[in-house]
């Protein structure tokens, strides 16, 4: 089990009010994503879950049982943290006895865990090792090793990837996820990373200031998006926003529309642009146009759309997929 | 070509090396060397090659006990290291992990002390040690000598705590691991390399420490500095002796840092080197 509340929850360090006032509910075995800019009180968010840090005011729950003033141990919780914190003294084997050695389990017992999570991790060779001989993916294996023999309530990530080159975070991207299937543990994981957070979720967290902007599964979150900081927050390349007149047009203070709902011409449409960058991707290409009385807007073409510095193309806004917004930022629902 | 000139340059800073390592040492080879000749001999000027004859060991065993000052060389300088880090370690500890706004300023504070001439303090303390019978006492200069280190050991081993991660720690405390076990399991183990190399460190400061034993010892607490000292004078100088006699007095440290060797570059390097 490993349902997860907060209750009004906030966060003061010093002067700075952090974390103003949090409400979130995460549903057992829910792969939850916490996504903002940085210094938005993700980490702070999860550490105030985890208990390494204490809530300044409201109520933390787990499995309907108040756990705000529980020690960190005691909330059945298992955290990965970004830079792995491994005991740099210990082999690998005794890194993912730890918990269970704490735990004051026996010997036999945690042999046998101890393998079976080396194996599923495929560190079965380097149980004698020390973490100093390890490449970076496989230290961040010991420290999921380390989190699943404990056999927590959740788990939580905080950044795990981010230390890693892009194939190999490609790879254990798809290993966390293939986790999470086979195990059905509540999962909360922070990242910047828009593509771990739109695969990766069942439900993303978009936070801003230590405010929820809002709550959703990743296409929920694309395709409503609540308001104009979720809009430019969601998605890559970002949404572009038009005011004006072309928005005024449409009874709207602000229109957003996606680069991927353009459509491209090089005889005729709506708008007219210049190109100043063309970012050929091999499937796709990003264009970064500068419209006439519009600015700069990106657009996406296919791979095959010949565009290149100066050349002059047609835009097309795809109406249907148009994002409208009041003078308060929220989104105007038709 | 670019092997050749890697070749080369390795050749070249092989060679430098060497070449710094002699210039450095040549004075405690000298020593040695010297000791080994007649006293005629070591007067006669430079020689690097000696008649190789034990006389001035002999002679030096005989007309004074060595063992004492021996003693009084352990025991005021491990003394004076265990007791600097009973002191140290806590106060580290504190400013490693829990540090406030006066820290960095506590640390400078300490270090100035090292910055003032020792005989600018000479003599009141002299005076003080004369009032508490403390001169010529163990106790008095293994005190002496702790308060002499202290900053230097304090700041060791706050550069070395400062490099554990607080993130081990706190992933320690989420795997359930309490005040104690966090202490036995994953500090101390972490620390101790750290702990070890400021120990060694610190004991060959207090072993090499002439100006304070030197002015604050006779004859009972007398270390091995002091031992040194007194072939220098009564008698006029003897050359040989003198170098025998100081190289008794530096060959214990010198076995003990060549057998602690990779510990202390880690230490004399700060922790700077993982
Ligand atoms: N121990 C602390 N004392 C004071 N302020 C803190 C402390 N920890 C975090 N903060 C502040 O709280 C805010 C949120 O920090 P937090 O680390 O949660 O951000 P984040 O969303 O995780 O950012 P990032 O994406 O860069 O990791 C920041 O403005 C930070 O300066
Ligand atoms: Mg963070």
């Amino acid at each position: 089990m490993g349902s997860i509340t907060l209750n009004k929850v906030s966060k003061v360090f010093g002067e700075a009010n952090v974390i103003p006032s949090i409400d979130l509910e995460i549903n057992n075995g829910e792969f939850v994503v916490f996504v903002g800019p940085s210094g938005c009180g993700k980490s702070t968010l999860l550490r105030l879950i985890a208990g390494l840090e204490d809530v300044s005011g409201g109520q933390i729950m787990i499995d309907g049982k108040d756990v705000t003033q529980a020690a960190p141990a005691a909330r059945g919780l298992a955290m990965v943290f970004q830079s792995y914190a491994l005991y740099p003294h210990m082999s690998v084997r005794k890194n993912i006895a730890f918990p269970l050695k704490m735990a004051k389990m026996d010997q036999s017992a945690i042999d046998k865990k101890v393998e079976a999570a080396a194996k599923v991790l495929n560190l079965t060779d380097y149980l004698e090792r020390k973490p100093s001989q390890l490449s970076g993916g496989q230290r961040q294996r010991v420290a999921i090793g380390r989190a699943i023999v404990r056999e927590p309530s959740a788990f939580l990530f905080d950044e795990p990837l981010s230390n890693l080159d892009a194939a190999l975070r490609g790879t254990m991207r798809l290993e966390i996820s293939d986790l999470h299937n086979q195990l059905k543990t509540t999962m909360i994981y922070v990242t910047h990373d828009q593509v771990e957070a739109m695969t990766m979720a069942d439900k993303i967290v978009v936070l801003n200031r230590g405010n929820i902007e809002q709550v959703g599964s990743p296409l929920d979150l694309y395709k409503n998006p609540r308001n104009l900081f979720v809009a430019g927050f969601i998605g890559s390349p970002h949404m572009n926003f038009v005011d004006g007149a072309y928005a005024q047009s449409k009874n709207a203070k602000m229109a957003g529309i996606r680069p991927e709902h353009l459509g491209l011409s090089k005889d005729s449409g709506l708008w007219t642009g210049t190109v100043k960058v063309a970012e050929h991707l091999g499937a796709d290409t990003f264009l970064h146009l500068d419209v006439d009385g519009i600015g700069p807007v990106t657009a996406r073409a296919g791979g095959e759309f010949g565009a290149h510095h100066g050349d002059r193309v047609y835009l097309t806004p795809d109406e249907s997929k148009l994002h409208r917004f009041d003078d308060k930022g929220l989104t105007i629902r038709a | 070509m670019a092997r050749s000139v890697t070749t080369k340059h390795k050749v070249i800073a092989t060679i430098a090396a060497w070449v710094v390592a002699l210039i450095i040492f040549f004075p405690i080879l000298y020593t040695i060397i010297t000791s080994l000749k007649t006293e005629p001999e070591a007067i006669a000027g430079f020689n690097l090659i000696p008649s190789f004859t034990l006389e001035s060991y002999i002679t030096v065993q005989t007309q004074r006990d060595y063992f004492t000052p021996f003693m009084n060389s352990v025991i005021i300088s491990v003394g004076s290291t265990i007791l600097a880090l009973i002191v140290a370690i806590p106060a580290a500890w504190a400013m490693a992990f829990s540090p406030t706004k006066r820290t960095k300023g506590i640390l400078m504070w300490m270090l100035s002390t090292k910055m003032m001439p020792a005989v600018a303090v000479l003599v009141p303390i002299y005076l003080l040690f004369r009032d508490f019978g403390l001169l010529d006492s163990r106790i008095g200069l293994t005190v002496m000598l702790m308060l002499i280190n202290l900053p230097i050991v304090v700041w060791m081993l706050y550069t070395y705590f400062r490099e554990i991660p607080g993130e081990i720690l706190e992933a320690a405390r989420m795997d359930g691991a309490g005040l104690w076990q966090e202490i036995v399991h994953v500090l101390t183990p972490m620390a101790v390399p750290g702990i070890a190399s400021t120990l060694l460190l610190n004991i060959i400061l207090a072993w090499n420490e002439s100006f304070w034993t030197i002015r604050l010892s006779t004859t009972n607490a007398a270390p091995l500095t002091a031992f040194i000292a007194s072939f220098s004078s009564p008698q006029g100088l003897f050359w040989a002796k003198l170098s025998a006699a100081s190289t008794m007095a530096i060959a214990p440290i010198l076995i003990l840092g060549w057998f602690s060797q990779k510990q202390l570059v880690r230490g004399l390097t700060f922790g700077a080197v993982k």
